[in-house]
């Protein structure tokens, strides 16, 4: 479990990014942060992983404080695909890559190779094994630094703005593999500003706005609140205003709407 | 008239593989035209085709011609091009420089060597445009994500092009300021007759202010027509397009005519279609 005891953060320059977080997230919840540009989500997501340190609160980690850990003691916990892949590669080939991490946390170059050969199947990378990250896709490149971050099998795995550049089959495949991760028990956090993938995934959501968390709910129960959604520049994915318009329960996916629609006409 | 026409067009970089093939299409001027299709289809590198850098800067094997307002890329000088074609990236951070906004949205004039009064109203004009009055003395690294975009697009807009590229340009917007951009958009185009030429993935956004939709795959066009002609076809998805969810609803509905796009031509057709069968 990761816990937020009253966390404020302060920027040397002063500007106060994290004002009073409280949060709890536990193994198997799927998170999303949202809210508009500089409302600090990325802030939050540098306390995850020990990157960034309270000024004042505590972050706690399966119950140790995070002042007390390395970044890399953290990160054995919890893994953060960033949103600009090109900022996390820096390898040779694509199996050194994934190497990389494993060798720090010190695992065996006989369990590093198993390890390599399971993150490059889950994510269809086995043809690039020996090609450099860098003539990769901006897809393949995002689906590497996940296998990466997975390789060394983190209870916690945080993706900040995963959908950025990727195209509607990328995000298909993104949605598939963050359903077998929540299966698997992990505990998931990103932060996105696309609602209609977020609407798809039907996370919790926490809302944030000058540093604050203003709501704490259901992906439903937010987008359905006018006040949080103006206050926090959101707006309501295709579904739900749809399911507003006709005066019923938000349809959570197509085929519900479909299913609503066939009730209601005598065919 | 013609504003942007390809004719047999083709560009690799290098001599490599083709990144585009054998293109044929054009733009109608004050068309608002957007490019999509799979990460890595060539959206990126047919925007750099229309404003110059290919193959001013990217060189390769270049067949074929591109025309912008009749004339052809090639015989352009980069500074008479880029008159006519603004671009707008994706990260703002990348176009902006200066230690004020009004001295960003100025800047492109002055290397033009305009006349200071001429440089000081079109400046006011764009600071008035875009609702940027306010921020005129700040420094743009200063500013949200969605002032940053909107400074960019002041400065592009004072030189007073012809046709404005984008590129991405929602991916680092929270869901309201890029609505606002597409509403700014929709303005550009109806006031001031801009053509724009977008590749965006979040179809659901720029679908109602599109004229055309062109679907690229592996380089070559696969579908070029008015964004609801493109989108009957489901199909579509699998060139890594996203059908938008209302779009998807409409297709399921026997009798819809056409696929919508905004909640109240989905209304318009609900309510239509349960008059019918309702009996």
């Amino acid at each position: 479990m990761i816990e937020f005891h009253n966390v404020s953060f302060i920027y040397p320059n002063g500007f106060k990014a994290l004002d009073e977080i409280n949060l709890k997230i536990r193994e198997g919840d799927l998170l999303a942060l949202v809210g508009e540009n500089g409302s600090g989500k990325t802030t939050l997501i540098k306390h995850l992983n020990g990157l960034l340190k309270p000024t004042q609160g505590k972050v706690f980690i399966f119950g140790r404080d995070t002042k007390e850990l390395t970044v890399a003691e953290v990160s054995r916990y919890v893994g953060i695909v960033f949103q600009n892949s090109d900022s996390q590669l820096f390898s040779e080939t694509v199996e050194d890559e994934i190497a990389f991490g494993l060798r720090n946390f010190g695992f065996s170059e006989e369990d590093i190779n198993l390890r390599i050969n399971f993150a490059l199947r889950l994510f269809e990378l086995e043809i690039y094994r020996k090609k450099s990250p860098f003539l990769l896709s901006g897809g393949e490149k995002k689906r590497l630094c996940m296998a990466c971050i997975l390789a060394w099998d983190p209870r916690f795995i945080v993706l900040d703005e995963p959908t950025v550049g990727q195209d509607f089959l990328e995000k298909e495949k993104l949605i598939q593999m963050i359903d077998l991760l929540r299966r698997k028990g992990k505990g998931i956090v990103i932060a996105s500003h696309d609602i209609e993938f977020l609407w798809k995934l039907q996370p919790k959501m926490v809302v944030m706005k000058n540093g604050r968390i203003i709501a704490y709910s259901s992906a439903e129960e937010i987008f359905s609140n006018s006040s949080i959604l103006d206050q926090s520049n959101l707006i309501p994915p295709q579904l739900v205003e749809l399911s507003k318009h006709l005066s019923t329960k938000a349809f959570q996916t197509i085929e519900q709407a479909k299913e609503w629609i066939k009730k209601r006409v005598n065919v | 008239m013609k504003i942007v026409e390809f004719s047999n067009f083709s560009f690799s970089y290098d001599n490599g593989n083709y990144i585009l093939k054998d293109m044929n299409f054009y733009v109608e001027e004050g068309w608002c035209v957007l490019v999509a299709g799979k990460s890595g289809c060539g959206k990126s590198t047919l925007l750099r085709c229309i404003n110059g850098l290919i193959p001013k800067y990217y060189k390769g094997r270049y067949e074929g011609e591109v025309l912008v307002d009749g004339v052809r890329v090639i015989d352009y000088s980069m500074s008479e091009l880029s008159k006519k074609v603004g671009t707008l990236f994706q990260n703002p951070d990348h176009q902006l420089f200066m230690f004020s906004v009004e001295r960003e949205i100025a800047f492109g004039l002055e290397n033009l060597g305009l006349d200071p009064s001429d440089i000081k109203d079109r400046v006011e004009w764009a600071l008035d445009f875009l609702n940027l009055k306010d921020l005129a003395k700040r420094a743009p690294y200063e500013l949200s994500e969605g002032q940053k975009q909107r400074v960019a697009l002041a400065s592009i807009l004072v030189m007073r092009p012809k046709i404005i590229l984008l590129d991405e340009p929602t991916s680092l917007l929270d869901p309201k300021t890029s609505l606002q951009l597409v509403n700014l958009l929709r303005n550009l185009k109806e006031k001031l007759k801009v053509t724009l030429i977008i590749a965006e993935h979040k179809l659901e956004l720029f679908s109602p202010i599109a004229d055309r939709l062109l679907v690229v795959h592996d380089g070559s066009i696969k579908a070029y027509h008015r964004v609801k002609e493109v989108l009957k076809n489901p199909s579509i998805s699998s060139y890594g397009v996203s059908l938008p969810p209302l779009a998807q609803l409409s297709l399921f509905i026997e009798g819809f005519k056409e696929p919508s796009l905004t909640i109240d031509e989905m209304m318009k057709e609900l309510r239509r279609f349960f008059n019918d069968r309702v009996s």
